[in-house]
């Protein structure tokens, strides 16, 4: 609960850290989604090495700040937040979608500590995170509940019935943010299925609505500092991210959406992502050169 | 957990004194499911802080209003939109709540399915979704609002108990058991008012077939609205000299396996009667156990893979084969095949 508060650029090494994770894991594993889990890995380390309040001595401490990853396919980006908090062995990571680990190919609740949701079909954390932030007034508990939703994953109607709940409710404690990194499988989110103007939309929908950098962790922390001030609305941010961000290969490119890195692909994104000094686990897992 | 006052009641007829001949006519007294759900979650509201309610748009079908009246902080009118009720009682659920969600049966499963899955079924959450309007006695408002296919989604979906209930007592009782079974729960009402089959209590518990009538030659195992026909027709067949047994089968899923094995192997014959679909109902729970362990012949009172059309209640399960006389007419036919 009471942790060492992390310096920016430690923060930064937090989400390069969940970077190397990403692209191994998937490695490792043959399969998986690393594009739109590097996407998101500023947010999620923002949220777990900073902003959320938890205890991975205590995960089911009742006034946690809860976490749904409504685009569960990111799900290496949380198992690897979750990990290096210490809420399991990092080395579990590395059984990522093996049959003999909990770590599943999307998360489910039961498996680990720390996974507040099951999530992988698209729509329905949000509904989720409603209902934990209806028991947190009805418990009169202060917890916060934070939604990562892909922008993709705002096709599904469910959102929108969401959407329209926590205004409707005034679910304040409700934070939602996506992951604007304008992509989907089948394409650039404009082409599948247009989403513009996306602020508006939410804005609309009774929403205040903040916007940022996903990839930029001074102003992901502004916003979520501000999402944290708003009363008697629930929050969306639209933090806009690049698919595959930090890894040039996979940057923007839609092949990295469900498909691994093969080893040369590997060790070319952990040679970008790991330009600072090495963590153990790198040293441990990717002993080659930098 | 059971709920009871006593074993299972004796019928009774229009006075409400207990039957005592088998020819007097059997149920008579009709109340509503729907009212015993509004008026039991009220009381388990009562008893536990923890009870929460959804309703999309229907409460005054579901009678929720009691609880909502009482508990306004603890219901939450969700509007039109079933998958969110079902995904936000799922959030409600991870909190320690224990949410009851209703609507009509066919929105409940077919419009939520997906939603059942995987924000309940498969996290395991403690979630009840107490559906009205089960089956074709919905009546006037047609096939739309006919759920004729909720108990084979709801069956298919792991860690699911799966409850058709047949009448008012019987639903005080299945809806406390829910409340006490910290998983999913899919309890069927129907909207039309039905024969008291359980006078006084019933003896509930999830999982446990009842015995309300021990016969040699054939079983019926029926539930819901079809259990008091099913008396119905082992009245009428017990003048014909044909003894049946009569399981009300109140669990769909997990389905009392003993109950239907002992059943085939004492009377060597089984019907079943349900107001659902043939497809992936109670016949196939029961099928598939009996086919499995204990051949023996059997017939379905079920609705054969069509729609039903608006009309009174009464005139479709007439209309749908869902009648005492279709169950005579099955016994009467497997007795013959032993």
């Amino acid at each position: 609960m009471t942790k060492k508060m992390l310096s920016l650029s430690e923060l930064q090494g937090k989400a390069r850290c969940l970077r190397c994770h990403i692209i191994g894991m998937t490695a490792t594993a043959g399969s998986g989604h690393p594009g739109g889990s590097l996407s998101a890995a500023d947010v999620i380390a923002a949220l777990y090495f900073r902003v959320m309040h938890h205890d991975p001595n205590n995960p089911l401490w009742e006034d946690r700040d809860r976490f749904i990853l409504s685009k569960g396919h990111a799900a290496p980006a949380l198992y690897a937040a979750l990990a290096e908090n210490g809420y399991f062995p990092l080395e579990l990571l590395y059984g990522l979608r093996k049959c003999d680990s909990p770590l599943q190919g999307h998360p489910e609740m039961h498996q680990l500590p720390g996974i507040e949701a099951s999530t992988g079909s698209l729509g329905q954390g949000l509904s989720i995170a409603n209902g934990m932030a209806l028991a947190g007034r009805l418990d009169k508990r202060d917890y916060r509940v934070y939604v990562l939703l892909g922008d993709g994953e705002m096709d599904e109607g469910q959102v929108w019935e969401a959407a329209m709940a926590a205004a409707h409710y005034k679910l304040d404690k409700v934070t939602a943010i996506v992951d604007r990194n304008r992509q989907q499988i089948d394409g650039w989110t404009r082409d599948v299925m247009s989403l513009e103007p996306l602020a508006d939309k939410w804005r609309s929908f009774g929403w205040c609505v903040l916007e940022t950098d996903g990839h930029d962790m001074g102003a992901i922390l502004e916003t979520l500092a501000a999402a944290q001030q708003v009363e008697g609305q629930p929050t969306m941010i639209i933090a806009h991210t690049t698919k595959g961000k930090g890894a040039s290969l996979m940057e923007n490119n839609l092949h990295f959406h469900g498909n691994a890195p093969d080893q040369d692909e590997m060790d070319r994104s952990l040679g970008e992502v790991r330009t600072e000094e090495r963590c153990k686990v790198c040293d441990v897992h990717y002993p080659g050169p930098c | 957990m059971t709920y009871t006052t006593r074993a299972h009641a004796k019928p009774r007829n229009a006075e409400g004194t207990l039957e005592s001949s088998e020819d007097s006519p059997l149920l008579t007294q009709l109340v509503s499911t729907r009212d015993a759900y509004g008026q039991t979650l009220l009381e388990l509201g009562r008893e536990n802080r923890d009870i929460v309610v959804l309703d999309a748009d229907l409460s005054a079908s579901t009678k929720t209003r009691l609880f909502s009246a009482e508990f306004p902080e603890r219901h939450f009118e969700m509007g039109i939109a079933e998958a969110n009720m079902i995904g936000t009682a799922a959030g409600l659920a991870s909190c320690g709540k224990i949410p009851f969600a209703s609507t009509f049966a066919v929105f409940a499963t077919c419009r939520t399915f997906d939603q059942l899955r995987m924000s309940v079924a498969y996290p395991n959450l403690n979630v009840k979704v107490v559906a009205t309007h089960g089956g074709i006695s919905v009546g006037e408002d047609g096939a739309s609002h006919h759920s004729i296919e909720d108990i084979a989604l709801a069956c298919a979906l792991p860690n699911f108990s799966v409850l058709v209930v047949a009448d008012a007592t019987q639903t005080r009782a299945a809806v406390r058991a829910a409340a006490e079974h910290a998983a999913p729960v899919y309890l069927r009402l129907i909207r039309p008012s039905v024969p008291t089959v359980y006078e006084a209590g019933c003896n509930f518990v999830i999982g446990k077939a009842i015995k309300l009538r021990e016969g040699s030659d054939a079983t019926i195992i029926a539930n819901g609205l079809m259990l008091s026909r099913a008396l119905e027709a082992a009245r009428l067949l017990s003048k014909q000299g044909i003894s049946a047994t009569v399981l009300d089968m109140h669990t769909v899923k997990p389905l009392d396996t003993e109950a239907v094995l002992e059943a085939a192997s004492n009377t060597g014959a089984i019907v079943t009667a349900e107001e659902h679909l043939l497809h992936g109902g109670l016949g196939s729970a029961v099928a598939q156990t009996v086919s499995e362990h204990h051949p023996v012949p059997m017939r379905f009172v079920a609705i054969r893979d069509q729609y039903a059309r608006s009309g009174e209640p009464e005139e479709l399960l007439e209309m749908y084969g869902l009648t005492a006389q279709s169950i005579l007419d099955a016994v009467q036919e497997v007795v013959h095949e032993k």
